[in-house]
């Protein structure tokens, strides 16, 4: 691998810069949420401030230009994860929205009473919740394929999960607590060999390497933009195009029609079908310039100096007295789950704030992965390829802290 | 004044690592099991309320962070022999405080050593750590069986 320059990349995010607490903030919350290169601040500040009007309704040039933009940032994102087409990629909210859209609109065409959908112990809040809620709604039936102490899915085991009921499988490219990557691929081709579909969420992937939805061959992709150094408030839903071209939409409104009249309303193609009212338009041209940002620098790169920084991470809170890394599989996103004898994850994180490190403790929105575990909470300390092996010692240190409180 | 001196105190790192009154009452008419949901945190609370409404024998069992903990702790040393009103009295000038609504150094209070709970009012994400056991007492004063915070 070339050489990684994270000094100079440093430079791009002005929020690293910033103090806490009269120290140097060390970021180590990156599964939550990233911070902004200048090119994001900036590409939104112009487009504000030049050339701002809604789109899609454009009668006007500023108005055609804007939807110009907008609908570039659609086709930045389209190569970025390797859609086909342009139409696969509707903007949402985030990632929560993108699978509630699923959600309904798969589930109200194709999910009934007896149906199965298969997720994993391993989901996000936001993978689980809703087709638990749909399933209840449907009457079908919800089935959790279990993972191994190390935090790896069980193979054998999500197999004997699939059947000629299975209509869907929900799963987490990497997980936000273990950082497990799981074989998309292979649990792609698998569910089709049954005859079901899958969504895969891809918040805590898209962010730190490439993404081939092509490759990998999933029917849905969910991701955030504020997780990969774009704006809050933005999201995507891949689909493919047969699929859906088939649904019925999830909200309804302006923009998302062919024609109203007072009896009936037919709907526009995908993507306009689901994204009914004025989108997040800034934010949507700043997620674009997010995505030639960190096609910049290379995904390739970045995954590769991310796992440089996993490696020493783990090696460094190995040695911390009664640390336990939850979370140990070979192929793993730059996560560090752990607990420690001495204090609780709440107790671990109000102590290192202090010290000027910001990570997250409590159950990370994976209340059934902590009861796998059986653990209330874990503390988390989540990398990006803005992250420096210094910041990862500085975490070392403050954790000597606990320590010595909880001596 | 350094953080561990404004909110891990001695006398909390003390009754968060030898919890007292950390069992439960057998046969007891009163008990609560508190819950909070953010982070997770247990604390059941067990009463036993004498005649005249004093609080005989009062006690917890649970698991959470350290200021949950020595929290419940020291609630259960300071509460024996006092009365449920007096108790509810207690909560309600304890919750103000972790708010930073009720200035001990300048207000008058029945609070006593639980003022050592004021440091977490510059801690907000950790306010409800501290007031989850009181919040699981009224329930169990109230014998209304089960809590969340909210
Ligand atoms: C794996 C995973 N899925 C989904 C989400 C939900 O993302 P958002 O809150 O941006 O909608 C998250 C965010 O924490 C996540 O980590």
């Amino acid at each position: 691998m070339a050489h990684f320059d994270v000094e100079k990349i440093r430079a791009d995010f002005p929020m690293l810069a910033a103090l806490e607490g009269g120290k140097p903030l060390v970021y180590l919350d990156n599964a939550a949420t990233t911070h902004k290169p200048w090119a994001v601040i900036d590409r939104i500040r112009d487009f504000d401030s030049k050339e701002y009007a809604t789109v899609r309704r454009g009668s006007y040039r500023l108005g055609e230009r804007a939807t110009d933009m907008f609908e570039q940032a659609r086709k930045k994102v389209q190569k970025f994860i390797n859609a086909s087409d342009h139409r696969e990629i509707i903007f949402t909210s985030g990632a929560t929205q993108s699978i509630n859209l699923a959600a309904y609109s798969f589930g109200k065409k194709f999910i009934g009473a007896g149906d199965e959908i298969v997720v994993t112990q391993m989901e996000h809040h936001a993978n689980f919740v809703p087709w638990q809620l749909l399933c209840q709604e449907k009457g079908a039936v919800l089935r959790v394929a279990p993972i191994t102490d190390s935090g790896e899915l069980i193979i054998e085991e999500f197999a004997k999960l699939l059947g000629p009921k299975t209509k869907l499988v929900a799963v987490t490219m990497c997980s936000n607590v273990l950082g497990t990557v799981n074989p998309v691929k292979e649990i792609c081709k698998m569910a089709h060999d049954a005859g079901a579909k899958v969504l895969v969420d891809g918040a805590q992937s898209t962010p730190h390497m490439a993404i081939d939805v092509r490759g990998i061959d999933c029917d849905f992709y969910a991701f955030s933009g504020h997780k990969m150094y774009g704006p809050s408030g933005t999201g995507v839903l891949y689909g493919k195009y047969e699929l859906l071209d088939v649904l019925p939409p999830y909200v309804s409104g302006g923009d998302m029609i062919n024609a109203v009249s007072l009896e009936k309303t037919t709907f526009s193609k995908p993507p306009g079908r689901f994204e009914a009212g004025t989108p997040a338009i800034s934010q949507v041209i700043g997620l674009g310039a997010a995505v030639d940002y960190l096609t910049g620098i290379g995904m390739d790169n970045i995954a590769a100096y991310e796992h440089e920084l996993l490696e020493y991470g783990t090696k460094i809170l190995s040695k911390v007295p009664g640390l336990h890394i939850i979370g140990t599989a070979p192929h793993k996103g730059a996560i560090l789950s752990f607990t420690m004898d001495a204090a609780h994850p709440h107790d671990i994180v109000t102590i290192i704030d202090q010290e000027g490190v910001c990570a997250r403790g409590g159950h990370h929105c994976a209340q059934p992965l902590m009861t796998r575990y059986g653990v209330p909470a874990t503390a988390r300390a989540s990398l990006a390829f803005y992250n420096t092996k210094r910041e990862i010692d500085c975490l070392a240190k403050a954790l000597q802290k606990v320590l010595e409180v909880f001596a | 004044m350094s953080y561990q001196n404004e909110l891990y105190q001695q006398v909390i790192l003390d009754h968060n690592k030898n919890p007292r009154n950390f069992r439960e009452i057998g046969e007891t008419a009163h008990s609560c099991n508190g819950h909070n949901p953010l982070c997770g945190d247990k604390i059941n609370i067990y009463l036993k309320i004498a005649p005249g409404d004093v609080i005989e024998d009062v006690s917890f069992t649970g698991s959470g962070c350290a200021i949950s903990k020595a929290s419940a702790s020291l609630m259960t040393t300071f509460l024996k022999g006092k009365t449920a009103a007096e108790a509810k009295l207690v909560f309600d000038e304890f919750h103000k405080m972790v708010l930073g609504d009720l200035d001990p150094a300048t207000q008058e209070h029945h609070l006593g050593k639980l003022t050592i709970f004021q440091g977490v009012r510059e801690f907000s994400s950790r306010i409800k750590c501290a007031s989850l056991a009181w919040h699981t007492l009224i329930c169990a004063i109230d014998k209304t069986g089960e809590t969340t915070m909210e």
